[in-house]
């Protein structure tokens, strides 16, 4: 899968929880999560389901800690995608 | 100071009607929302028919952000729904999303009767069963948790002020108008939100029906089926909905010029302890009596003072009992009683959210001067008879109606009772 098309599913699954539109509007892989997409921390676990979901992988805990950027989810999603 | 409450705004979600205008067009009409439901037939429920409000989604869809509309169960949609149109009713605006401002001086108490069942059937028991505990994420606790349902409304409107939930069954929704109206009274809060939730789930009814207390004679007549003050009852009609008043002071209604529906002038909460007839799923009837008698003594009104009363009566055999306990308290023999109605005849039984919508429908009968009819009563059971002349069978006019009083009973041999007046400043 193209990495554009995993950073289409990662924004896709991010969208519903972003509270700060603008932050969106300009979503890159250098995008913070948490601190620019003021994503609500508690709400990541709801996220890596739906990344599960969406593109078939299986995600450890411990992978989730490192995942801060919407290029590290595209990247390790990338990763599980062999 | 003054310590009156008055209502300054209204706010429903029932069987028959989703939002004020469509549900007292219902109640005037004397239109049921029962209908047939047909999970609880596939699990084989003797009662397959329940009162779902309708057309939820959509307006759920049309008022809450995305996020929002992901983390609310059941009895969160129908509370927030609710909760929406009795503060635009009182002409509050709602609060930006993203401003940090808090209103410190208004709270809710959002009981709910039963809670989150919806969540734990559907989710938390499947996946925990499968072995998929993480796959439960992060929205179960706050769907679960008893307080979930105001501590949502709380994220909605900014709320500052005590914010609780209230739970005791069957009078809930009373109670938590009763309890809104001492916290203001104290000077505590300005303006309380309060009123009650219940999802419309079949895993919530289903212990009702393995009890026996649902009506399993008209499941091919689902609007016949709320049969509340006549011999064929045969059980009550499981509901679902929400019911909401903003409760504020007289003197900040006052001040900012608030539209007022109605002054709650007294309020009465107790337990009959399970004795002198009372037990875990009947009212001790004394304590009936005691606790309508302290509504209308909170009330300073006498006996002689009600005009009409909007009964628990859920249709099953303790109905003609809360009729005694009323002609008790109120000092009535036959053919005294004021003009009596049961919403409950329209939307059956919404467990922990049937006190406050139907405090909802006492306030606009009050207001509009009107009482509802009482539907499917037309064969008065024999021990109700005797008062059969104080029923409301057909909407009747009513322009001077000053004082009505809605009580709750419930499991645990709770009761709350109600006392509304008629607003003339």
């Amino acid at each position: 899968m193209e990495q554009s098309q995993v950073m289409e599913g990662v924004v896709k699954i991010l969208t519903p929880w972003v509270k700060n539109d603008e932050a969106l509007q300009a979503v890159s892989l250098e995008t913070n999560i948490l601190d620019d997409l003021k994503v609500n921390s508690a709400r990541l676990v709801d996220v890596v389901i739906a990344f599960e979901d969406e593109f078939d992988i299986e995600i450890d805990d411990e992978d989730v800690d490192t995942v801060n950027t919407v290029g590290d989810a595209v990247q390790l999603i990338s990763s599980k995608l062999g | 100071m003054s310590r009156r409450v008055v209502v300054t705004g209204l706010g429903v979600v029932a069987p028959n009607g989703t939002g004020v205008p469509d549900f007292e067009a219902s109640l005037r009409l004397g239109r049921s929302g029962i209908r047939h439901v047909e999970a609880m037939a596939e699990a084989k429920f003797a009662c397959t028919v329940a009162g779902v409000p309708q057309g939820v989604d959509a307006l759920v869809e049309q008022e809450f952000d995305e996020d929002e509309r992901l983390v609310m169960n059941g009895s969160h949609r129908f509370a927030s729904l609710a909760c929406l149109e009795a503060w635009k009713a009182a002409g509050l605006e709602r609060p930006a999303r993203d401003s940090e401002e808090v209103d410190w001086d208004t709270g809710a108490i959002i009981g709910t009767g039963i809670g989150g069942m919806d969540t734990t059937a559907e989710k938390v028991v499947p996946l925990t069963n499968a072995g998929k505990v993480r796959r439960i994420g992060s929205t179960s606790v706050e769907q679960v948790m008893a307080s979930g349902v105001s501590a949502r409304i709380s994220g909605q409107f900014a709320l500052g002020n005590q914010v609780t939930t209230n739970s005791s069954a069957c009078s809930t929704g009373t109670e938590a108008i009763a309890m809104g109206t001492e916290r203001i009274r104290s000077g505590a809060a300005k303006r309380m939100l309060c009123g009650g939730s219940e999802a419309a789930t079949h895993y919530i009814w289903a212990g009702f029906d393995a009890m026996r207390v649902l009506n399993r004679r008209s499941n091919d007549a689902p609007e016949k089926a709320s049969r509340p003050l006549s011999a064929s009852a045969g059980g009550f009609v499981p509901g679902a909905g929400a019911g909401v008043v903003m409760l504020e002071s007289e003197e900040s209604a006052l001040d900012r010029g608030a539209k007022i529906y109605a002054e709650v002038a007294g309020q009465g909460i107790n337990c009959g302890g399970h004795r002198m007839g009372g037990s875990m799923t009947a009212p001790n009837p004394e304590s009936v009596r005691r606790c309508i008698d302290a509504a209308l003594a909170d009330a300073g009104l006498l006996a002689a003072d009600v005009d009409v009363i909007n009964g628990h009566l859920t249709a099953t055999g303790a109905d003609p009992r809360e009729i005694g306990s009323w002609a008790a308290a109120l000092g009535r023999g036959p053919g005294e009683l004021p003009l009596i109605t049961a919403t409950k005849s329209m939307i059956g039984h919404t467990l922990g959210a049937a006190g406050a919508i139907e405090s909802v429908a006492s306030i606009l009968m009050l207001k509009g001067g009107y009482v509802h009819p009482s539907i499917n009563c037309e064969d008065v059971h024999p021990e109700i008879e005797p008062h059969a002349s104080s029923i409301s069978h057909e909407l009747r006019e009513f322009e001077d109606m000053k004082v009505i009083v809605k009580a709750g009973f419930g499991f645990g041999d709770v009761n709350a009772c109600l006392v509304f007046r008629k607003w003339e400043g």
